[in-house]
């Protein structure tokens, strides 16, 4: 049986949500930023437990939920673990025209990794295990992308 | 314990810029399970449901569907989450003895809106969002770690694609069933390397609802032809920082499938398991978790796809709906994923019916690169 459903022109609303926030980034991450901005250093913890050395430095260590109240600063050097070349623009989103690489980066002297953009290299060169170092910008506002990117070692 | 029972399924048809607001597909839902169950909507005293206030547009999104979910004069309470979690707190509910028959629903429009904004925004605003990171891009990063861990190639992620659209053309609920080669797969648009067009799930709308009843409840208003019992679940959460994970390692699955089993008194999932859904939102993540299952050991998991184990004609058929890869309403993915074995378990999956469906494994994730798992089995 048709139904009145079928001859229905339904109307689409565009809408859009614009909501402002103003986020605390907290003692530890403020540290952390505090450190990229003045210094162009990258800083982790480690807990007091286990000596496992996180970076970026969290609040707490993730298996033994101790207090990481040690600081290091780390050489600013890594390894790739895995990457990816995106390949599709969002331009709200990115910080740079596609193709660009992600990686996750095993720092030296941290074990953990960090989510960070590889650049001043063809994307297509880019390899698990390749050795980069921090590339810092010029003018820094105390946040992730104070670290340009990284590039690889000569 | 008392057991709980699906009593009754109902869902709609996978859809892409479907014409019904999402209240209207979760009313579809629901009417449709409390009739597939045999009952009166006044049997029902609670409302549990999925959904993403993000993907909704609005804040307490649950609140917009409290009519059609049927919750007027009830409770209704929310997982921001897969459905199989909220399924997971629906039975929570019933064990606690505090309600009665249950409704869990779950719903998702994905083409309402933007699906790499809204996954963005599941990363910390403090340090990985501003990168402009999402669930596409993250998972190239889990797809090359897994990739590089184990020796493994995009060629082999390409079968799960092949596997699974053409599981889909069985299934005339599915929104891309195709018939497509290796070659099709390697073809297809590059999206974030390794990963292609063909290697992700499409952006789906759909909402389903399963109704709960503890035993005594089931038994009385139900046929045994209907009941699925909920066997075993155990869900787990790993890290929320990427960088914190090894991402090609499956510990937090390996837990919550070990809670499942044990639960279910499963202890050989290999032999007693006899098909599964697995969360198959890219291509590699079906191997990936089908070892963290301990459906087969750690980087086995492409030569077991290769022999063609998991086939809809195989070993243990995974996926054989089609998957996530065929249609992921992402929100309501899981609930379809249950409602689809609930289906083959009563021997009433149509063309795409399995063979001796006895017991079956459901698995969904929760957060990025899957963070968090829930691991259920169902049994007749």
């Amino acid at each position: 049986m048709p139904s009145w459903k079928d001859n229905v022109d339904v109307i689409v609303h565009e809408g859009k949500i614009s909501v402002p926030y103003s986020w605390t980034v907290g003692s530890t991450l403020s540290r952390f930023y505090c450190e990229l901005r003045d210094n162009g250093k990258i800083w982790g913890n480690r807990c007091p437990s286990c000596g496992k050395v996180f970076v970026p430095p969290k609040i707490k260590c993730i298996d033994c939920y101790e207090d990481l109240h040690d600081w290091i600063a780390l050489p600013g050097t890594g390894t790739v673990e895995t990457y990816t070349v995106v390949r599709y623009e969002e331009p709200v989103l990115h910080p740079r025209k596609a193709p660009f690489v992600y990686a996750v980066i095993k720092m030296d002297g941290a074990d953990t990794g960090l989510v960070h953009i590889i650049g001043g290299v063809d994307p297509e060169q880019v390899r698990v295990g390749m050795r980069v170092e921090a590339v810092f910008e010029a003018k820094r506002e105390g946040n992730i992308l104070d670290i340009k990117h990284f590039r690889p070692m000569k | 314990m008392e057991k709980v029972a699906i009593i009754g399924v109902g869902f709609t048809k996978y859809d892409r810029n479907s014409p019904l607001t999402f209240a209207e597909m979760v009313f579809e839902a629901t009417s449709k399970a409390i009739a597939d169950a045999g009952i009166s909507k006044d049997d029902v005293d609670n409302v549990v449901s999925a959904s993403s206030d993000f993907w909704d547009g609005r804040t307490i999104s649950s609140m917009a569907i409290s009519d059609a979910s049927n919750a007027f004069g009830k409770d209704i309470t929310t997982v921001e989450g897969d459905g199989t979690f909220a399924a997971l707190y629906g039975m929570m509910r019933i064990l606690s003895g505090s309600f009665g028959v249950t409704v869990v629903c779950a719903h998702h429009k994905g083409t309402e809106s933007s699906m790499n904004g809204i996954t963005n925004c599941a990363f910390d605003p403090l340090v990985e969002r501003r990168l402009g990171i999402d669930a596409v891009s993250s998972a190239a990063l889990q797809a090359r770690r897994y990739m590089n861990k184990y020796g493994l190639s995009e060629e082999q992620f390409a079968l799960v694609s092949v596997k699974n659209h053409g599981n889909a053309m069985r299934n005339p609920l599915s929104l891309l069933p195709m018939e497509i080669t290796v070659d099709d797969v390697m073809n297809s648009r590059k999206i974030a390397d390794p990963l292609k067009l063909l290697d992700c799930s499409p952006v789906t709308d759909g909402a389903c609802t399963l109704v709960l009843a503890a035993e005594r409840f089931a038994k009385k208003m139900t046929t045994n032809k209907k009941r699925v019992w909920l066997k075993g679940v155990g869900h787990c959460a790993d890290a929320f920082r990427l960088g914190d994970r090894d991402l090609a390692d499956t510990r937090a699955l390996k837990r919550a499938a070990k809670r499942a089993y044990a639960m279910a008194g499963i202890d050989d999932p290999r032999k007693e398991i006899d098909f599964a859904e697995v969360y198959d939102a890219f291509s590699y993540m079906e191997p990936l978790w089908l070892e963290g299952l301990g459906i087969c050991d750690d980087g086995k998991g492409c030569e077991y796809l290769e022999r063609g184990y998991f086939d809809y004609g195989g070993k243990l058929p995974v996926n054989a709906s089609g998957g996530r890869l065929s249609a992921n309403p992402v929100q309501s993915a899981g609930l379809y994923a249950m409602a689809e074995a609930t289906l083959q378990l009563r021997g009433k999956a149509g063309k795409h019916q399995v063979r001796n469906a006895e017991t079956a494994l459901v698995h969904g994730i929760n957060g990025m690169c899957g963070q968090s798992h829930c691991v259920w089995i169902l049994g007749k």
